[in-house]
């Protein structure tokens, strides 16, 4: 378990039009568990307080109520946050609101920097970091000049010099287009298989197909917890949260409940193309 | 429409002078703007052009590029010698005297000299940013006002502020761009009224900007948080400056002649006003 939320509560304050200062809800009631080595997918309509969780992960909110833990360390107190963002890395949707330097070596050093590693070790520790997303040869270069999938990458580069054991993508791809959308991801699977535990938050569902744990949140809560494919059969949770299977798998489902013979749940359009095509012969 | 706006003005090159140690260039150059102003005789004048031309042969800049930077100052230039012109009163007789207006020698020669001042001094300048990368200058004035830290200046406070400046530039310019275009697409007119109708029409630029440029603050000190930033305490950092034999000989150089200069203008008084060193 590498992080734990225990029955945390989030509230923002709010500005009413009287002037009246009142409260407005984060998450609520949120309890979950990551464990170490998982892809997690948090998936939800815009302000269902999946971006306010993530900032719950590495202590740049603080629980009005509830626990969390990364590591067996409390966010709450101040003296572990510098522990626990060594251990969660974060990227958020904006690239180029989270670039600190106008060369993407020096960017990606920021981190180590912080951290007061020594210089060889930087230098080091930036390489691996920009190898790990395939974005070597650009290190030299000025990020503003890139496509926002790889500024996108050179983020996550700067997340992993400080070598993290969680990844935290808060809606990472949300501006991207669907190349660098894919870019980020095949980083974020990679990364994954070498043992990174990776929290991807995103409401494009075609996203959380190859994750281990899907997270279904509305209105600050939790309203479901489960496997890919538990969640995407659950056409009555999908619509009440305002979401929807992909399409493949959706028009899967559709033809099986009319009861065409095609495989349910498939992933694979051409694979699903081909049943259609076998029924249509019959 | 402000896509060509280009900020520093860096010549990209290997030269001596952009191989040099971004610390040394500094301090140099800021030898070069005190020294200019040492400068009285057209004799040590010519000194100091042979010295700039030798220094823009070695850097491998085109001159057109150094020229261009006093481009932008001529007005301020042609200001400068008017009012010298004019305001400065000599011995001899004028060589204008008409109605409340005198010309003297005097004027003209001091006109002249502040010219050149100016005008070196604006060359001197345009070498550095020609031949060092902003993020080289910014690690150079952090390095160089680091024993202010003694006095609690915050010295790496200011340079991170200097380097985000720099790295935020472009994709400022780019949201105003953006914005622009957007006001346009609603009918919004920047080119026809008068000055103050034309000013107005930037409000609807401004705020837009500055309520985007407080979100990306917000978003920035998240993502500095996320990454460990911690202030100065126990920093490290990945680049590392290192003044070489370049620097050293550019030194000697440039130490060399600014001895001249002020040996030239400290004895001044006891060596008399010779024509040869002092026109």
């Amino acid at each position: 378990m590498i992080i734990k939320l225990d029955n945390v509560s989030y509230y923002y304050k709010s500005y009413n039009d009287d002037g009246t200062v009142g409260s407005a809800v984060g998450v609520e009631n949120v309890s979950l568990e990551i464990e170490e080595g998982s892809f997690v997918a948090l998936v939800g309509h815009n302000g269902c307080g999946k971006s306010t969780l993530a900032k719950l992960l590495n202590g740049l909110l603080i629980p009005k109520s509830g626990v969390v833990t990364v590591n067996g360390l409390d966010t709450a107190n101040r003296d572990n946050i510098f522990e626990i963002r060594k251990n969660v890395g974060m990227v958020f949707q904006n690239p180029d609101n989270q670039m600190v330097a106008s060369i993407v070596e020096e960017d990606v050093a920021f981190g180590p920097e912080n951290l007061g590693v020594p210089q060889s070790e930087i230098v080091e520790r930036v390489e691996q970091a920009l190898k790990q997303v395939g974005m070597s040869e650009y290190a030299k270069r000025s990020p503003h000049k890139l496509s926002g999938g790889q500024k996108q990458r050179i983020a996550i580069a700067g997340a992993l010099a400080i070598r993290p054991k969680v990844l935290v993508l808060d809606e990472s791809t949300a501006m991207l287009d669907p190349l660098g959308r894919r870019e980020v991801l095949e980083v974020a699977h990679s990364l994954n298989k070498q043992g990174m535990t990776v929290v991807l938050i995103t409401h494009f569902m075609e996203e959380v197909l190859d994750c281990d744990t899907v997270v279904v949140m509305s209105g600050g809560r939790v309203l479901k917890t489960g496997a890919p494919m538990e969640i995407f059969e659950d056409g009555e949770l999908l619509k009440k949260v305002g979401l929807a299977a992909p399409r493949t798998i959706a028009l899967s489902q559709m033809l099986d409940d009319i009861g065409l013979k095609v495989t349910r749940n498939c992933t694979d359009a051409k694979k699903l193309g081909g049943e259609i095509c076998q029924n249509l012969k019959k | 429409m402000l896509r060509d706006v280009t900020f520093g003005q860096y010549y990209p090159s290997d030269s001596f002078v952009h191989k040099m140690d971004a610390r040394v260039k500094l301090v140099l150059s800021l030898l070069f703007m005190v020294g200019i102003f040492f400068v009285e005789s057209f004799v040590v004048f010519g000194l100091i052009t042979l010295y700039l031309l030798t220094v823009i042969a070695v850097s491998r800049v085109p001159l057109k590029s150094v020229l261009k930077s006093v481009r932008g100052i001529v007005v301020l230039l042609f200001l400068t010698a008017l009012l010298n012109v004019f305001f400065t009163k000599g011995e001899s007789e004028p060589l204008v005297n008409w109605w409340k207006i005198q010309i003297y020698k005097e004027g003209l020669i001091f006109a002249a000299k502040m010219l050149l001042r100016l005008t070196y001094l604006v060359i001197g300048s345009s070498i550095l940013t020609l031949t060092t990368t902003p993020v080289d200058l910014t690690h150079a004035v952090e390095s160089l006002l680091k024993p202010l830290r003694v006095i609690k200046f915050p010295v790496h406070e200011f340079a991170l502020i200097m380097s985000l400046t720099l790295s935020f530039i472009p994709s400022l310019i780019e949201e105003t761009d953006r914005i622009i275009r957007a006001q346009k697409a609603r009918g919004a007119d920047f080119d026809t009224g008068g000055l103050v109708k034309r000013a107005k029409a930037f409000v609807p630029i401004l705020i837009p900007l500055l309520v985007g440029g407080f979100r990306r603050a917000e978003e920035l000190a998240n993502a500095m948080n996320s990454r460990c930033y911690e202030g100065a305490t126990k920093r490290t950092q990945m680049r590392v400056m290192k003044a070489t034999w370049r620097d050293l000989i550019a030194t000697l150089f440039i130490v060399i002649i600014f001895t001249a200069v002020f040996v030239i203008y400290a004895k001044k008084a006891t060596w008399g006003e010779n024509i040869w060193l002092y026109f």
